[in-house]
């Protein structure tokens, strides 16, 4: 087991997000249960006033899953060098079944949560606490998740031995490689880029006019859910070569170092957070007929929209202006 | 009548939050000596795990930059199981591996010194700039022999007779990680110290420029001499890296009683509110502020003594690292040894450190006064008015 | 329908315990808009917690409050919070000043959480307490205030958010003659602001002025005969 201060922080915060998340879902589950507005008893207002707990427990356990999926490729980053093959995070990934899939629970957790919070803002709006139902309801499923990812996580740090052999991202992202790294690399080029840029522009449009007319939700909850998978994929096939300037290195994780001026982070934050704020407001269509959130609403729609529509427009000029001032010609 | 729970545009979030902010600050403020205890222990805590994490980090940048110098792999020959010398005529064999740019063979070996009870690295560089009877030794050794150039310099040959060898310069103190116990000196010297012939050498750096051929060249030299022992720097580095690992992880995990503790502390704190303060939140809310609003009030306190005592202790670890040498924490990472080079350590932390800093001492904080915090901002107003 | 409308309002403490105790048992009353309206009785007579209903800091245990037409019983206590610091502004018998806080930002505190200007709600602050004569203590620290300038920035607070009603709970127990004249002075200016005003007191200074357009008797939690309504000039 490879015992890092890191990774320490890593599994122990966790777990204590875990622990958090495991308490808000169980207070969840009692309201979900006696929720009864009309009553006005002492239970009921017992339960009003642990929505604000629920809520602050989630906002943080939110803070710490953005925070720890950074750190975690930071850390499999800086605990590369302890095992044989690996060169970089995607080595130390590599090391250990757990690696990938945790990377892409902690993804898949982090926009799960986002979403959560933004339906939590939606029904702070309404003064009959109109989605209490929904979110706990959600929530039930929700903090397994988190769990759950504590506990693979942990697995997977407890489970490293340096003694076996990995390989590095040379490798793991190479063009005619095995696995699911390969095939990654292995698009296309033209057609790729194409994809992603024909994507991202349906996005972007379809937020701007959202922001600016609040209509079509629903199409950019649809088109970013799309966009983040297509352009994570596009990132490893297109964008890397471009920014190492060599054709066959794809590393998702080596744009995240001092050499590449940090940029994986510009880069990854904002098209993680456009694709949410894009999906919300998406998810938040169900409940535009909801009768005390009717302004509110429409309101939250379109903020996302516009949140959405500048972040992902950065997006494609970030990506597009390293293709463009790269010196590679592909 | 709706207008008032219509929702509220961002520009008066914004000041809301700028509203409380200084509210908590003023009530803060109020409570000095209750806060500043606390502040205390919390910075305490940041400022012992910084050490670690800070010194750790220092430590192993130097390592790293010292075995950059080192050779892809160093063959060494075993007889049974111990270190034996290795012909000189396996140089060429070894240079002619694929994947082996070049071979030399290098001699050195342990000198200790009784009256200085100190053991230097003698050792024949490559190119031996000085004459037959002269040294050129690190700061350690000047240090523990008192030697400056064109002192005297004898040493104790494997006959029991002295070398007497001059002093010719003392190598800068800025490599003293790697040079602090060198004493270097001419092949011929080497020969007659310790008595070894002139066709041995203690052990063959090879060169390999392509990583990753590294691994088949050491399985090459392996097949080729059988009772070779190949040393490749990536094993070197990985061990060097797992026992810095292993030494801060491990001060880490004692130390985390001591962050335990202090979230004990923390929450036990922010758990017994003083009457005055029961008082004061009655009062807010009674004349109109949510839970919500109360509730961001006792967030943004925890978020003031977070920030201060991280950046306080933060600071103070830095200063007790690269000011002071580190003190209380060296000895634990870095090992014994009487030739430690006197030398400043070099900041090399980044944001792994910070966060890792961050995760280890402000969640627990945090998670620790969420619970007080919220039963603190639910108080019924109606008390107040009934008092 | 009047301005506040509470019908057969129950408010039980420690219910289901031994120490259960009725504070408020089945009152039905009309608060006119811009009346002063003074509850009067003995202590322990109810009044301050049917103040604390009316002004929407507690929840009765039974029975329906309305104000303007609008039902408040069973909001959630965000939105009730939310409509009683925009509607009702609160003068307590003991004041209630924050200690460590000055004059000023006692009387600002209600409107931080409002999210306006600052400076905006400093001018107006300073403003209100220039008009109750407290000009010269705005820097005081409230621990530092007589009788008479505390109950007055706790009125000045009361009026930061421009409330529609100002509820006071026996605003002159703690204060001589003079200053409880000069409290009705306040309260008469302010009803022919268009404020409506319901006070609770058994000072005679208080319930038998010439401006108070309604005292309604209280005893044991219920109201003891109907209050004799007297309209002295013009009631809103």
């Amino acid at each position: 087991m490879i015992l890092n201060p890191a990774v320490f922080a890593l599994v122990g915060g966790s777990v204590a997000a875990g622990a958090l998340g495991g308490a808000a879902a169980g207070l969840g589950a009692v309201v979900l249960r006696r929720w009864d507005l009309e009553s006005g008893s002492e239970l009921q207002l017992e339960l009003e006033r642990r929505t604000y707990l629920v809520s602050t427990l989630l906002g943080f356990a939110l803070a710490f899953q953005v925070l720890s999926l950074f750190l975690y490729v930071y850390t499999a980053d800086a605990i590369a060098p302890q095992l044989t093959g690996a060169m970089c995070a995607a080595g130390t990934l590599q090391a250990s079944p757990f690696g990938y899939p945790v990377l892409l629970l902690k993804l898949l957790n982090a926009v799960l949560a986002g979403l959560w919070l933004t339906l939590d803002r939606a029904d702070q709006q309404g003064h009959d606490y109109p989605l209490i139902k929904v979110k706990y309801g959600l929530l039930l499923g929700l903090a397994p998740l988190v769990v759950l990812e504590a506990v693979l996580q942990a697995a997977f740090f407890l489970g490293l031995k340096p003694a076996v052999i990995t390989s590095c991202c040379g490798s793991l992202f190479a063009e005619g490689g095995r696995g699911f790294g390969g095939s990654l690399a292995d698009l296309p080029l033209r057609p790729t880029s194409l994809v992603l840029s024909v994507a991202l522009l349906a996005v972007v449009a379809a937020a701007a006019w959202l922001w600016r007319t609040g209509r079509g939700a629903v199409a950019a909850g649809v088109l970013g859910a799309v966009v983040l998978p297509l352009a994570l994929a596009a990132v490893v096939a297109v964008v890397s070569p471009y920014v190492y300037e060599l054709p066959t290195h794809h590393c998702p994780f080596c744009l995240l170092q001092r050499e590449y001026h940090w940029l994986g982070y510009p880069l990854y934050g904002s098209l993680l957070l456009g694709a949410v704020a894009a999906m919300g407001a998406g998810a938040l269509q169900p409940f535009r007929r909801v009768a005390s959130l009717a302004e509110a609403v429409p309101d939250m729609q379109r903020r996302l929209g516009g949140v959405a529509w500048v972040l992902l427009a950065g997006f494609g000029a970030l990506v597009a202006w390293e293709i463009g001032g790269s010196g590679l010609r592909m | 009548m709706s207008q008032d729970l219509a929702p509220r545009p961002v520009s008066s979030w914004l000041e809301r939050q700028r509203s409380l902010l200084d509210f908590t600050l003023a009530s803060l403020s109020r409570r000095t000596g209750k806060n500043l205890s606390l502040l205390a222990v919390y910075a305490l805590v940041v400022f012992a795990l910084a050490s670690v994490l800070l010194l750790t980090e220092s430590l192993r940048a130097e390592a790293r930059a010292v075995l950059a110098g080192a050779p892809d792999v160093v063959v060494q020959r075993l007889s049974a199981g111990r270190h034996d010398l290795t012909p000189a005529d396996r140089v060429e064999p070894l240079a002619a591996i694929r994947g082996v740019r070049g071979a030399v063979g290098r001699r050195w070996g342990y000198y200790f010194g009784r009256g200085s009870q100190a053991n230097f690295t003698v050792m024949v560089p490559e190119r031996f700039w000085g004459a037959e009877g002269e040294v050129v030794v690190g700061e350690g050794v000047a240090r523990v022999r008192a030697a400056a150039p064109g002192a005297e310099f004898p040493l104790r040959g494997a006959d029991g007779h002295y070398l007497h060898l001059t002093v010719r310069e003392v190598i800068p103190a800025t490599t003293a990680s790697v040079t602090s116990d060198l004493v270097l000196l001419s092949d011929a010297a080497f020969g007659r110290l310790f008595g070894q012939p002139a066709d041995r050498f203690t052990d063959v750096a090879l060169t390999v420029p392509n990583a990753k051929e590294v691994a088949t060249v050491a399985e090459k030299v392996t097949r080729l001499f059988p009772d070779a022992r190949p040393i490749t720097r990536q094993e070197l580095t990985r061990t060097y890296e797992a026992v810095f690992d292993w030494r801060s992880g491990l001060t880490v995990v004692i130390l985390s009683a001591a962050v335990l503790a202090f979230a004990l502390v923390a929450w036990d704190k922010a758990a017994g509110l003083s009457a005055e303060e029961r008082r004061e939140i009655g009062i807010l809310k009674a004349i109109g502020w949510e839970t919500s609003d109360v509730l961001t009030v006792k967030l943004w306190e925890g978020a003031v003594v977070s920030l201060t005592a991280f950046g306080l202790g933060w600071l103070a670890a830095y200063g007790h690292l690269f000011l002071g040498g580190a003190p209380l924490f060296e000895p634990v990472l870095r090992g014994w040894s009487t030739l430690s080079p006197a030398r400043r350590l070099v900041p090399a932390a980044g944001g792994l450190e910070v966060l890792t800093l961050f995760i280890l001492t402000v969640v627990p904080y945090t998670v620790a006064t969420v619970v007080p915090a919220w039963r603190a901002a639910t108080t019924d107003p109606d008390a107040v008015m009934r008092s | 329908m009047s301005y506040i409308q509470l019908t057969d309002v129950r408010r039980v403490f420690h219910q289901g315990r031994p120490d259960e105790l009725t504070a408020v048992d089945g009152v039905s009353l009309a608060i006119e808009r811009g009346a002063i309206t003074v509850l009067r009785g003995p202590s322990g007579s109810g009044k301050t917690s049917l103040l604390a209903l009316i002004g929407g800091m507690a929840r009765p245990t039974s029975g329906r409050i309305h104000l303007d037409g609008r039902e408040l019983t069973s909001l959630p206590e965000r939105f009730l919070t939310e409509v009683r610091r925009r509607t009702f502004g609160f003068v307590f018998q003991q004041f209630n000043l924050v200690r460590g806080l000055s004059a000023l930002e006692n009387v600002m505190l209600p409107a931080y959480p409002l999210g306006g200007s600052r400076a905006a709600l400093v001018k107006h602050a300073t403003a209100l307490l220039e008009s109750l004569g407290l000009g010269h203590r705005v820097r005081a620290r409230a621990d530092w205030l007589s009788g008479g300038e505390a109950q007055r920035v706790a009125i000045a607070r009361a009026l930061v958010n421009r409330p529609a009603v100002v509820i006071a709970d026996e605003p002159t127990a703690n204060l001589d003659s003079k200053l409880s004249q000069e409290f009705m002075r306040i309260a008469a200016d302010l009803k022919s602001g268009g404020t409506t005003l319901v006070i609770a007191s058994h000072d005679p200074l208080v319930h038998d002025a010439p401006v108070v357009d309604r005292t309604v008797a209280m005893r044991d939690g219920r109201l003891d005969g109907e209050g004799a309504a007297r309209s002295r000039g013009s009631a809103a």
